[in-house]
């Protein structure tokens, strides 16, 4: 019994691993024909009028763009796989270290805004769907419509007249006051955490001040999702034949709701919310842009304004791998904690 | 498969080809049919698409009469020789105010309904186009081709839409410049594979069901079966997902205006990007640059997805014959 189920596990593991390998190939590929196809000479786009053009043809040299078009592709996939992606061209960093650097600030604030996210969905959902077609019901949804409805940039701007602005309690935007990013020293670039290794706590109470609005507005908007989601499933959970079971042995509606519905209800959540994961990418642009969040969605918009192309094409490459391998982790969890999956 | 193939050829002479007006007929046997379902809509559901639809009607009214609503143009920062001033807050003359451009608030919102509209029904109009037709071939004919297909729109739906939609708002922006087109179709590339998807995979659990069957035996060519017996029962789900497309598109199209990857300031006015610009009064306490065009936004998204909502209920099988299910009985009995 528990071999069988041991080698289904891991049989799984090994297909879904297997089958991601096209899906990331499709999506450098994708990326390879944007980048390169479109615009014709990224380095002459980028610096074209600025810099000499003996310069332009000895940097297209070396980049690799005098060579036919597949053995760019492949040298690209190449270097994709080694995570190789150059350096950028106006401001000379590698994009790993971009990746790195602003990578952490974007970390930070996804998985604060995530919190938020799940905080405020799962008690509005289960609520809603717990006293389904009541006010309580009614409200919820509007809340989650509404919610989703908003922009992450216009929230932002209406956090920042009111909390900022008006009432004065929080920081307008940035990732931490000036001075303190000044004498920050920086261990993980987590602000919150480097904060806390050197043990200063004014810093921290200042960076922690800094993240509450980007994190709330990003928050918020992704709550909607998860409303929706847990109340769907509340719903159904409460139809199950176990429900009415644990009803019929005599148990009192708030255990059977608390204990038997609530949690079969959220472990699909937990996994399906994690799908959320493009949602929370796009609105983190949108919030890091509003906030002057130092983050990758802040750096790209300041690369792409530039014509940045190998820093733009760099960032996404990134992007499209991380994709891939955060939806094979969450079919992975999916498949530890719901045994149905692996065997279909 | 080989049997169909004999009975086709013997069934082949003795049906005469089907006259257009009944196809037409049937057409519209269907649309009755839709609008029946609309028409007999009861409690909540009725009333989420109702509102839904005045909200949408509003800003299609806003929009076609932009010129006549509007008290000036969307760049206009004087009227009849007097400039405007800058950033005055609302009054009678302004009821919105106006810009640090000197732009009118109103009119710059009144405008902007026109382009949110625009750019939407193009998008949405250009995803319908190529997604459900894809759709309907990789379903049916199946093979590598449909394997292909699956494996590359899955992949463009994994990338994060609006990373996706930014890259080629910002890529055609250098070819065919920046406006409504390239930002329609920087939304559509995002949108397409949801059609595809949902409209494949209805495909093949339609395709071996009997009357489809029935269709191959009696020799009606592959374009026919495609065209008539699958497709008018594929396509009762797109409404739903058009119109929630829609709002998603709409929220997509601001946030490209906001990053200034959307429709160029000087061609049009667009709610995002007038976001964008009221960002930096936020901080001087200037509240009515940002409120209003984003309000609008807001208020445009619930409406369509109200109207989604709505129809999702009133459309979907599943939801409505399970409201009529265990504990919910006595009610509906009641209700009769």
């Amino acid at each position: 019994m528990t071999r069988a189920h041991e080698t289904s596990l891991r049989t799984y593991i090994l297909t879904r691993i297997a089958l991601a390998l096209p899906t990331v190939l499709i999506l450098l590929t994708m990326v390879f024909l944007l980048m390169r196809v479109a615009p014709g000479n990224p380095i002459q786009a980028a610096l074209g009028g600025h810099v000499p053009q003996a310069q332009i043809q000895k940097r297209e040299e070396r980049a690799g763009y005098d060579k036919p078009i597949l053995e760019q592709y492949v040298n690209y996939l190449g270097d994709a796989f080694t995570l190789n992606l150059g350096n950028s061209l106006t401001d000379h960093r590698p994009v790993t270290d971009i990746i790195k650097d602003n990578g952490a600030a974007t970390v930070e604030l996804t998985v604060a805004a995530f919190l938020v996210a799940v905080v405020v969905g799962v008690s509005i959902g289960l609520a809603a769907g717990r006293w389904r077609d009541t006010p309580v019901d009614i409200s919820g949804r509007m809340f989650g419509i509404v919610i989703y409805a908003v922009p992450p940039f216009f929230l932002g701007f209406l956090a920042q007249l009111v909390f900022a602005d008006s009432l004065g309690w929080l920081p307008v935007s940035g990732r931490a006051s000036p001075e303190i990013t000044a004498t920050l020293d920086t261990h993980t670039n987590f602000y919150l955490i480097d904060t806390l290794i050197n043990g200063d706590w004014n810093a921290f109470w200042d960076c922690f001040l800094h993240l509450i609005l980007p994190a709330v507005t990003l928050g918020l908007v992704i709550s909607g999702v998860i409303i929706r989601l847990v109340r769907v499933n509340l719903m159904q959970t409460m139809r199950g034949d176990y429900v009415e079971a644990a009803r019929a042995r005599g148990l009192g509606e708030r255990r059977v709701v608390l204990h038997h519905a609530f949690r079969n209800a959220l472990v699909p959540v937990i996994t399906v919310a994690g799908l959320q994961l493009a949602l929370l990418l796009g609105g983190a642009i949108l919030t890091e842009e509003t906030f002057n969040w130092p983050g990758i969605g802040y750096q790209l918009v300041r690369y792409l304004d530039e014509r940045d192309y190998i820093a733009v094409q760099g960032i996404i490459t990134v992007f499209a791998i991380a994709v891939v391998i955060v939806s094979v982790l969450i079919d992975l969890i999916n498949a530890f904690v719901d045994p149905r999956v692996r065997y279909s | 498969m080989t049997s169909v193939g004999e009975v086709q050829g013997a069934a082949t002479p003795t049906t005469p080809p089907p006259p257009e007006v009944e196809a037409e007929s049937r057409r519209l046997a269907g649309m009755h049919r839709f609008i029946a379902q609309i028409r007999s809509a009861r409690g909540v559901p009725k009333w989420i698409l109702y509102s839904g639809i005045g909200i949408v009607l509003f800003f299609l009214i806003l929009a076609i009469f932009a010129p006549l609503i509007a008290p000036y143009g969307f760049a206009d920062s004087s009227s009849g020789g007097v400039d405007f001033p800058k950033q005055a807050a609302p009054s009678g003359s302004h009821l919105f105010g106006t810009t640090v451009q000197s732009t009118d608030v109103l009119s710059r919102v009144i405008w902007g309904a026109r382009t949110e509209l625009e750019v939407v029904v193009l998008a949405v109009f250009l995803a319908l186009a190529v997604g459900v037709p894809l759709g309907l071939i990789s379903g049916y004919l199946g093979g590598k081709l449909d394997r292909v297909l699956v494996l590359i729109m899955d992949a463009l739906f994994a990338f994060p839409y609006l990373l996706l939609a930014i890259v080629i708002a910002f890529l055609l922006s250098d070819k065919i410049g920046q406006g409504i087109l390239t930002a329609a179709i920087a939304i559509t590339i995002v949108y397409i594979p949801q059609y595809f998807r949902v409209v494949r995979n209805h495909v093949i659990s339609v395709r071996e069901e009997p009357y489809v069957e029935a269709a191959r035996a009696m020799g009606a060519k592959r374009r026919t079966i495609i065209g008539r017996y699958v497709f008018f029962n594929v396509i009762q789900n797109v409404p739903v997902i058009a119109t929630l497309n829609a709002a998603d598109a709409i929220l997509t199209l601001a946030a490209l205006g906001f990053l200034g990857y959307g429709v160029q300031p000087t061609q049009a006015s667009e709610w995002g990007y007038d976001v964008f610009r009221a960002l930096s009064d936020a901080a001087d306490g200037i509240w009515w640059t940002g409120l209003f065009p984003g309000f609008a936004i807001v208020l445009l998204v619930v409406g369509f997805t109200l109207v989604g909502e709505g129809l999702n209920d009133i459309l979907n099988p599943l939801i409505r014959y399970r409201r009529v299910n265990k504990p919910e009985m006595e009610e509906a009995e009641a209700a009769e």
